[in-house]
């Protein structure tokens, strides 16, 4: 490896890692009226590190240096802007930031290893705010706590960078109007508040774990950005809630799986066809000391029952040998958590493995119309294959058809495609 | 609530002496008390001083390349507080950590012109 590789590869991983932690500060510091100006000061310590390692190879803590150099150019400006309008200077904590007696050793204050984590957190829940659209939130976060480019972003969400521009402006307008501070919420509102981060992370997560993307580069980040952000709230004591564990737990089965969903080709295969043997062993084994640690206090959440049966799929030596019945149980539970339509088109594939199609279509004609449902590939899908079972291919085919016509993922039409093929040789 | 000027004086024999930790120590200690001045709103602002300048005199014509003042006397600093009367801002001054330096500490109510 040359050693230009070897500092681009370091100054990657550093920026996702520490740019979300960096912007997060500088953003306490200036105000999230600021928060271009936070970015810009990112921006601007990434590209003096890429110059100055370029030349000097890289300094022993990389970090440190990182930080170091932040926090410079963030006093450069507040001695430059003391006098300007842009930095609200009266609140206390900022106050200490105009006056040389104290600035360098407020500054230093600000970059204290514990106050970095927590306001990395705070500003977690600040983008998850009830108010902010979740496409919004997920695509703040993307951008500003895991050093996303707006490029990056576009392609995460398989949309123009035009309208990843106009998000970012409309949340940082959010919160200039607002001057919301960010802040980690008091204990009897954190269940509530950390259910939207929650929720924002693991549809980030999905976002990578689906195969409706050719960039394999942007699912592999989206995946390990949004278990990076639940491991950020599992190591502060304040955030260690239940669900925060059964959702990293669930996002560790998924993962350990994620090799063999897709062959070389990209094509989709299907549980039943999993090479189990490509299963990452140490992911399912973390997954379950996370659902162990889950198993506190009375929540019980969607995340805790998808986590026990991503754990039933995941211990099992044989799709043969998995336990449908208990499976089912947890699909009961959820449904009477949330009666998602999705759930219970899931919950007719079980009833199908576990008492056959007549079963299954019976259940399945309960959703019949329904309006969301008649436009998801899967509902179509899981039809064929039910009537594929009843032996009556020509209806299978008709919905496979369907099916094909209401999904994006080329993996996806493909796996219908041969289904199809199957059916008619 | 009225303004106070602290106008701090001398000190540079200590500070020019001290070790880079005493210099720490010294710093935490102004972050500490300009910082429950901050919490508690007293906090106008203030700054330290260079120690070169120029004195004017004789209506301005004449410009002296130095402060007149010279060690005890120079003004190495400057804070504006608030405080409910001259006792109260003494009192507060009382904490000023210049006074680890042997500085001599004014306090000076800002006059209101009628």
């Amino acid at each position: 490896m040359e050693p230009k590789d070897h500092i681009d590869n370091t100054i990657n991983h550093l920026f996702r890692q520490e740019s979300g932690k960096m912007v997060a500060v500088l953003i306490k510091i200036f105000g999230t009226e600021n928060i271009e100006l936070a970015e810009d000061v990112v921006q601007d310590a990434l590209v003096s590190a890429l110059e100055t390692w370029k030349y000097r190879g890289m300094p022993d803590n990389p970090r440190a240096w990182l930080y170091r150099t932040a926090r410079n150019k963030a006093i450069d400006i507040i001695r430059r802007k003391k006098h300007s309008k842009t930095i609200d200077f009266s609140d206390p904590e900022r106050k200490l930031l105009t006056s040389e007696y104290t600035l360098a050793s407020t500054m230093k204050d600000f970059w204290k290893e514990q106050h970095i984590q927590d306001d990395f957190l705070a500003m977690m829940y600040a983008c998850c705010h009830p108010d902010i659209s979740q496409e919004n939130q997920i695509t703040f976060i993307l951008k500003s706590l895991c050093g996303f480019s707006t490029k990056e972003v576009a392609k995460s969400f398989l949309t123009s960078e035009d309208t990843i521009s106009k998000r970012l402006y409309r949340t940082k307008e959010y919160f200039r109007k607002h001057k919301i501070r960010p802040s980690i919420p008091f204990p009897e509102e954190i269940g509530v508040r950390t259910s939207s981060v929650l929720s924002a992370i693991y549809l980030m997560f999905n976002e990578g774990y689906n195969s409706t993307h050719d960039d394999q580069l942007i699912r592999k980040d989206l995946i390990s950005q949004s278990m990076w952000l639940c491991k950020s709230l599992l190591d502060s004591e304040r955030t260690q809630l239940p669900e925060v564990y059964a959702l990293m737990s669930l996002m560790c089965f998924h993962t350990a799986r994620i090799n063999s969903r897709i062959t070389e080709q990209g094509a989709l295969i299907l549980l039943p066809d999993q090479d189990r043997s490509t299963w990452d062993t140490k992911l399912i084994a973390l997954g379950s000391n996370y659902l162990n640690q889950a198993a506190f206090g009375d929540a019980l959440t969607t995340y805790h029952l998808e986590a026990a049966i991503a754990y039933q799929h995941c211990t099992v030596l044989s799709y043969e040998t998995t336990n449908w019945k208990e499976i089912l149980k947890y699909y009961d539970l959820l449904l009477n958590i949330d009666k998602d339509p999705i759930v219970y088109l899931n919950r007719c594939l079980i009833l199908l493995e576990l008492y056959g199609p007549e079963e299954a279509l019976e259940a399945i004609e309960e959703i019949r119309d329904h309006k969301i449902l008649n436009k998801y590939y899967l509902y179509h899908a899981i039809l064929g294959e039910i009537h594929e079972r009843l032996i009556q291919p020509h209806i299978a085919v008709e919905y496979y058809q369907q099916a094909i016509q209401l999904t994006q993922s080329k993996p996806e039409q493909h796996c219908l495609q041969q289904k199809i093929a199957r059916i008619l040789n | 609530m009225k303004e106070f000027l602290m106008l701090i004086r001398g000190g540079q024999e200590k500070y020019d002496s001290v070790s880079p930790e005493g210099m720490q120590k010294h710093m935490e200690h102004w972050q500490q008390w300009m910082g429950s001045l901050a919490q508690e709103d007293k906090l106008v602002g203030g700054q330290p001083l260079m120690n070169e300048g120029s004195t004017m005199t004789e209506g301005g014509k004449k410009v002296t390349d130095r402060p007149f003042a010279e060690g005890k006397e120079l003004v190495g600093g400057y804070l504006l507080i608030k405080a409910d009367s001259l006792v109260h801002a003494t009192e507060i001054a009382k904490d000023c950590p210049s006074f680890e330096y042997d500085c001599s500490v004014e306090v000076r109510e800002i006059a209101p012109m009628d």
